[in-house]
């Protein structure tokens, strides 16, 4: 068995170019951004993925919430110190600190979610936000009776414009006369997760004519989805599938699965698998999606079904292209 | 009741001591009651936070900070204003550090910068506490609340400029470049190796630190100017009278106060981070508003309660590594029971301790 263990690392080693650790070695370790575990979003997401992979195989993790910036290069280089293996470092803040503390232990692997650090033993995962953004875009203009739709956001950064973009050129895709509003919540780490913030910003939106908002605020989001179903119009819910928070209120989710690029990760370490480089997933790979579920199957009729379906074979064919935001920071209209 | 009953030894020590002990007292149940051992959590705290070279020198790095935002709020408190904005001006400063290292990272070494660097943040951090130091003195707007608010604006100005006009071109994060070499400070790792701090970032931006101590101590009990905040501080009223501006006091007392959070930028942006990105500051500048609080608004005892919140900072963060039941909302928790009984509850013991010290006091008063 161990011949076979050691043969197994010897071709991981020759197929990628970096050699994974053996199998049963595996401590698989996950690095939160400010928002923390529990923010009802992004980071629970990845709290999500690294749970189930517990659950499956029994293999124990640990996770670290940093509290400053400074926390972030120290939480990295303990994990690395104590011999955890993977390493997964959720946000794109964590890039400047996994770029350093990676150089520093060539034999360890690291992961970076919404970033890009290039070096031998990272892999970085990216989203085609825009993609999902655009497909949950021409549902809400699909369901829109007013012509009008909303889009709050966390605060305004790069990664949220890149939501908002792509779920405008979705709903001008469905109805192009439609009117879009897009607030954002703050201006702090706080954005992320003020519910009643969310909820006014919502309710001025629909005060304004909008019938259906789309939100990627976190736990903001739940304030928007809240003041959705109160207002007896429709909200959007983001990162993980939210259809179930508010039944028969809540149009859809945009799926990023955060949690299926933890557990691939933490996989690929315990099955000798793993590869380091870009992972870039888009609705061709499943990273983002819509969520279809027995909460809102009454609120998706079988035309917008099949409009977006058909629009989700377009762009994974390449014939529909949506315009992402950081290709040249500026949006389309 | 006032201070000057006590002997200073119990009014700087023993009081801040009692407190303290109250404080972990208290913390060490929550500690129990989430089912944690309280003495091993005290032992993972301490050893984190001075146990080792390397877990000390993250102490002394976020006691820098604190030395920075503490002086900020004791000058201010010694003019009887209260300046919560400690939280915007660093932001801010970051600005004035950032763009001295911005322009001069490829021409000169970090001793030319470090200057520029310096006065750029000073000035920054004096410049955002201007307006509301301005319309305290002018229009009896009180600073509390004018401050606050324009920590609201600073952080909006920040997360604008960061993401439209600062930001490199095609990145997904809200910073600027990373600094060359020569904007860099040195860190004292790399000045005295023998230490052994490791990777941690204490930074040369710790002796400005102690420097700023030293001449705010000058400024306060030495200068005419000084004389000046303190009489308006005790009454207002009376230095008037006295012949002092209230207009030139305040103004002058924010923008030192301002300028003095502001140059905690360059602990964080020039010495650590090497780079100016959105919420830096996390909370340090409020975190001020305690260590001034527990520190008697006196250099010495500021840089004692800067080193304390630091020890909170690096151990907590140690103890919610090595006990995950621990979270951080925990080692928040422990923090904020410092700040209750050092701050809030700062009379709970005094007049027993007055009681006791009294007597012999009065004793040895009449014998003399």
């Amino acid at each position: 068995m161990k011949k076979f263990l050691t043969i197994g690392t010897a071709l991981a080693g020759l197929a990628f170019s970096v050699a994974g650790a053996a199998a049963a070695d595996t401590k698989p370790a996950v690095l939160y951004d400010l928002g923390g575990r529990f923010d009802k979003s992004f980071n629970e997401a990845a709290y999500t993925g690294a749970e189930k992979f517990k659950e499956d195989t029994g293999i124990e993790y640990r996770d670290f919430e940093i509290q400053n910036d400074s926390q972030r290069e120290q939480a990295l280089r303990n994990f690395a110190k104590r011999g955890m293996n993977p390493i997964v470092a959720i946000g794109f803040s964590q890039a400047n600190a996994v770029e350093k503390v990676a150089k520093e232990f060539p034999d360890t692997q690291f992961a970076i979610v919404d970033m890009v650090v290039d070096l031998p033993n990272v892999r970085s995962i990216l989203f085609k936000e825009h993609e999902g953004s655009y497909i949950v875009g021409m549902l809400a203009a699909m369901a829109s009776e007013t012509g009008k739709v909303g889009f709050v956001g966390g605060m305004d950064i790069p990664l949220i414009r890149k939501f908002a973009c792509g779920y405008k050129q979705g709903v001008m895709a469905a109805n192009p006369n439609a009117e879009v509003f897009e607030n954002m919540t703050g201006t702090t780490g706080a954005a992320w997760n003020d519910p009643v913030k969310g909820g006014e910003l919502a309710k001025s939106q629909f005060d304004r004519g909008a019938d259906v908002v789309y939100h990627a605020a976190g736990g903001t989001g739940i304030g928007v989805l809240q003041a959705a179903a109160d207002a007896g119009k429709l909200g959007i819910g983001v990162d993980s599938n939210q259809n179930g928070l508010h039944p028969g209120s809540v149009l859809s989710s945009m799926l990023k699965r955060v949690d299926i690029a933890v557990y691939q990760a933490f996989e690929d370490a315990e099955n000798d698998t793993w590869s380091s480089g870009f992972e870039v997933l888009g609705l061709q790979e499943g990273g983002v999606d819509w969520a279809l579920d027995d909460n809102n199957a009454e609120l998706v009729t079988d035309e917008m079904k099949a409009k977006v379906e058909e629009a989700t074979q377009k762009i994974i064919s390449g014939e529909i292209v949506v315009h992402d935001y950081m290709s040249d920071e500026s949006c389309p209209n | 009741m006032s201070a000057g009953q006590l002997p200073r030894w119990v009014d700087y020590g023993l009081i801040p001591f009692l407190n303290l002990v109250a404080a972990f007292l208290v913390s060490g149940l929550v500690v129990i009651l989430i089912g944690e051992n309280p003495l091993d959590a005290v032992k993972v705290l301490i050893w984190g936070s001075v146990g080792y070279a390397e877990g000390f020198g993250f102490t002394l790095f976020y006691a820098t900070n604190f030395i920075f935002t503490g002086l900020a709020v004791a000058v201010a408190f010694h003019a009887g204003l209260f300046n919560i904005g400690g939280e915007g001006q660093a932001y801010i400063g970051g600005l004035g550090v950032a763009f001295a290292c911005l322009a001069l990272d490829q021409y000169v070494p970090w001793y030319v910068i470090l200057p520029f660097a310096i006065v750029g943040s000073a000035v920054a951090g004096a410049a955002w506490a201007f307006i509301p130091a301005w319309l305290q003195a002018k229009r009896g707007s009180h600073v509390v609340i004018t401050t606050i608010m324009f920590n609201y604006i600073s952080f909006s100005l920040m997360v604008y400029l960061l993401a439209n006009v600062l930001k490199k071109p095609g990145s997904m994060q809200p910073e600027t470049r990373t600094f060359e070499e020569a904007g860099r400070l040195p860190f004292l790792n790399d000045l005295f190796p023998s230490f052994g701090f490791g990777y941690a970032p204490v930074n040369l931006s710790l002796f400005v630190a102690l420097a700023a101590c030293v001449l705010v101590w000058l400024l306060i009990w030495r200068t005419k100017l000084g004389y000046e905040i303190r009489s308006f501080g005790a009454n207002a009223t009376a230095a008037v009278y006295a012949g002092i501006s209230p207009v030139r006091t305040i103004i002058i007392t924010m923008l030192i106060s301002g300028g003095l959070a502001g140059m905690m930028a360059i602990n964080e942006i020039m010495g650590s981070q090497h780079r100016l990105l959105i919420d830096f500051v996390t909370g340090y500048g409020f975190v001020g508003i305690a260590v001034a609080l527990m520190g008697r608004a006196h250099p010495v005892g500021i840089i004692l309660a800067s080193i304390l919140f630091g020890m909170l900072y690096q151990g907590g963060a140690e103890l919610s590594f090595e006990m995950p039941n621990i979270t951080r909302d925990m080692i928040i928790v422990i923090q904020g029971l410092v700040i209750l009984f050092a701050g809030a509850l700062e009379h709970m013991f005094r007049p027993t301790i007055v009681r006791l010290f009294t007597p012999s006091r009065a004793l040895a008063a009449k014998e003399a």
